[in-house]
């Protein structure tokens, strides 16, 4: 019996009975439609927080200030100041995996421009500290080392304080506005960078030079450096070396005997990242677990009614054998059966997973993502569903003895 | 020359085992059916007339004994060996007609070939051709809910005949027809087996036995009688009412 053959009677027998044909691959197209929508909807989010943290900055690593210890209650991390420029310096020359430091003193300031006023994050920093967060400028440019040096009176804005001190549209760059009571040039617009993965807008913010701040916001520059050290690895193999190499430098530096408790404390934001995306990970194969037993009970579905098939159609199973139907002839009809019905479901599945995905990323707003190999997996397991829990059925139907087969009432 | 039979039975028995008893449907049958001949087996239920006729058809196997169809052994063979010579060599006819419902005539007519692996236009036109034979050329695409019981046999005959088998076997073939549409049935078979065809035919309607050339009587597992005679024509006026054509052919 050639091939095109039995197809052509596998689907007129599954059409022949639409209603139970649908509702016997409802599970595979349940179950295909869920795997897809599900793995869509977790890629998306996997892509949405690897983007988050790649724009806090790749490979970075933050010091921050020990904590202070005041009669046995912990202060917490940054509550007192203990690291120094000479810190700063140390870790930019003396750490051999260390690409770029930079620091982030920060304080909530009001920033006024001719008509309006805004109140955001000021930051002061260097220059490298754009590049560890791979932040360019939209318009103008960044400040210099020159200007961190000398303590120039410059800033840069994010695009939120752009828009809310001169409009949505308007290009800052060259005009001036005040922090405080110090007049500021602005040199330069930064890109619009958008959520961290908390929410928090980028781009609600300003940089100045780590001098001018220290000297106009924290009132004056002093030994300690208050704020935090942003430290990139040269790579991402290195990261972890980065981290035990500074925080050796600085143990050294702030005389810590061995055994010592540290004076500040460093996070590793890969390690952070990458906690995150196994969370989203472990969701999705979770939610892709419950998929595939639904893919299950369809292939018990459909071996179920494979098997009523066959009581069905004994008759005609003992006919076909006795004008020359062999026993594989009969288990390839049957099994051909099976895997259209499992085919067809898996198929209606992709489809229907598709348009649920697309519409929850629509309706909700959350990102996603089809992925064509989940797909094509999809579809090959629901047909392995089909073959696998088709063979007992269609082994029963090869196994009927004609003469049985041709009485049965 | 001598012809060598076509159908050679020697010594067969048949034992079925129902829990501890015994029963013997054959308790040693020999019979040889030549090419041409048209053969009806009588005997009341219980006989073994049913057990004799699915050994004849392959679909069964003797317990002890020889069957020898065509020339070739078969009383030893696996099913899958046994599918091929149903395929190749015999053509079956059933008392309840077995057509595949809401299928045309056509492909009814089609499916033995199907299974032999001819090609669609093949196929087509072999079945159609068999279908005219019958006298249902007009037919083609009827689903047998829309074809009399008459017309549903006259399409289950023609799947029959699509293959050309060396054997027709025909369990049965009128009972549930009328008796009109029975003698109508009947002087079909009396055409094809004027054309050379060998009929092997059970029944236990005397009347029908009465249209073969040979009739076969089987008692409790034995062959009581076995006399030829001149056949009865199933149809008192001329042939060519029953509005078939007969093609007259040579058959090996």
């Amino acid at each position: 019996m050639n091939p095109f053959v039995t197809i052509v009677v596998a689907l007129r027998a599954v059409l022949r009975n639409k209603m139970r044909s649908f509702l016997t691959t409802l599970g595979i197209i349940i179950g295909v439609a869920a795997v897809i929508a599900m793995m869509a909807i977790g890629a998306g989010a996997k892509a949405q927080v690897e983007q988050a943290f790649a724009a806090m900055g790749t490979n970075l690593l933050i010091v921050m200030p020990g904590s202070t210890t005041a009669g046995g209650s912990f202060g917490g991390f940054g509550s007192m100041p203990t690291l120094t420029w000479d810190d700063l310096a140390a870790i930019r020359t003396e750490v051999p995996s260390v690409k770029a430091a930079a620091p982030q003193l920060r304080s909530n300031q009001s920033i006024v421009s001719d008509e309006l006023n805004w109140t955001t994050s000021v930051t002061g920093t260097s220059p490298e500290y754009f590049e560890i967060r791979n932040w360019p400028v939209a318009t103008g440019s960044i400040f210099t080392q020159a200007d961190v040096d000398a303590g120039s009176k410059v800033v840069l804005l994010g695009q939120t304080v752009v828009e809310r001190l001169f409009g949505s549209s308007a290009n800052p760059v060259g005009q001036t506005v005040r922090i405080g009571k110090s007049p500021f040039a602005v040199v330069g617009v930064l890109d619009r960078k958008g959520q961290s993965p908390n929410g928090q807008d980028y781009d609600d913010a300003a940089f100045i030079p780590m001098t001018t701040f220290a000297q106009r916001i924290q009132g004056g520059l002093g030994k300690f450096l208050v704020g935090s050290i942003h430290v990139q690895a040269t790579g991402s193999d290195t990261t972890q070396r980065a981290l035990e190499e500074v925080k050796a430098l600085l143990r050294d530096r702030h005389h810590i005997a061995p055994g010592g408790e540290d004076d500040f404390s460093i996070r590793n934001l890969s390690e952070v990242a990458s906690a995150q995306q196994q969370g989203t990970e472990t969701m999705t194969t979770l939610l892709a677990s419950v998929a595939a037993v639904s893919l299950l009970v369809g292939g018990i579905g459909i071996m179920n009614i494979m098997l009523v098939s066959v009581t069905e159609r004994t008759r005609e199973i003992g006919l076909r054998m006795a004008i020359g139907a062999k026993p594989r002839s009969i288990l390839l009809q049957f099994l051909v059966e099976a895997l259209v019905l499992s085919l067809a479901g898996g198929l209606l599945g992709v489809a229907i997973g598709v348009g649920t995905a697309s519409w929850l990323a629509d309706k909700f707003r959350w990102p996603m993502q089809i992925q064509v190999d989940v797909i094509g997996i999809s579809v090959v397991f629901s047909a392995l569903v089909g073959v696998v829990f088709g063979l007992y059925p269609a082994r029963k139907a090869s196994q009927l003895d004609p003469i049985d087969a041709l009485r049965y009432e | 020359m001598i012809e060598e039979p076509l159908i050679r039975v020697a010594n067969v028995k048949k034992v079925y085992k129902t829990g501890d008893v015994e029963v013997h449907a054959l308790r040693g049958v020999s019979l040889d059916v030549y090419p041409g001949e048209f053969v009806a087996i009588m005997g009341s239920s219980g006989s073994g007339k049913s057990t004799l006729m699915n050994l004849l058809g392959c679909l069964d196997r003797p317990s002890s004994g020889s069957y020898r169809l065509a020339g070739r052994e078969v009383a030893k063979m696996n099913r899958n060996e046994l599918a091929e010579v149903r395929s190749e060599v015999l053509g079956f006819v059933f008392q309840s007609f077995n057509l595949l419902a809401r299928t045309s005539a056509l492909e009814n007519v089609e499916l033995p070939l199907v299974y032999r692996g001819v090609g669609g236009r093949e196929r087509h036109r072999r079945a159609a051709h068999a279908l005219e034979r019958v006298g249902l050329g007009a037919r083609l695409d009827h689903t047998p809910a829309q074809l009399s019981g008459g017309q549903q046999q006259r399409v289950a005959i023609a799947r029959a005949l699509v293959g050309e088998p060396k054997v027709i076997l025909a369990d049965e073939p009128t009972g549930n027809l009328d008796s009109q549409t029975s003698v109508d049935v009947m002087a079909l078979f009396q055409e094809l087996g004027q054309a050379g065809i060998t009929i092997v035919l059970v029944t236990h309607e005397p009347d029908i036995a009465e249209c073969a050339s040979r009739v076969i009587v089987v008692k409790d597992g034995n062959v009581v009688t076995d006399r030829k005679q001149v056949p009865r024509p199933a149809r008192t006026e001329s042939p060519s009412s029953s509005g078939v054509s007969v093609e007259k052919r040579e058959y090996p």
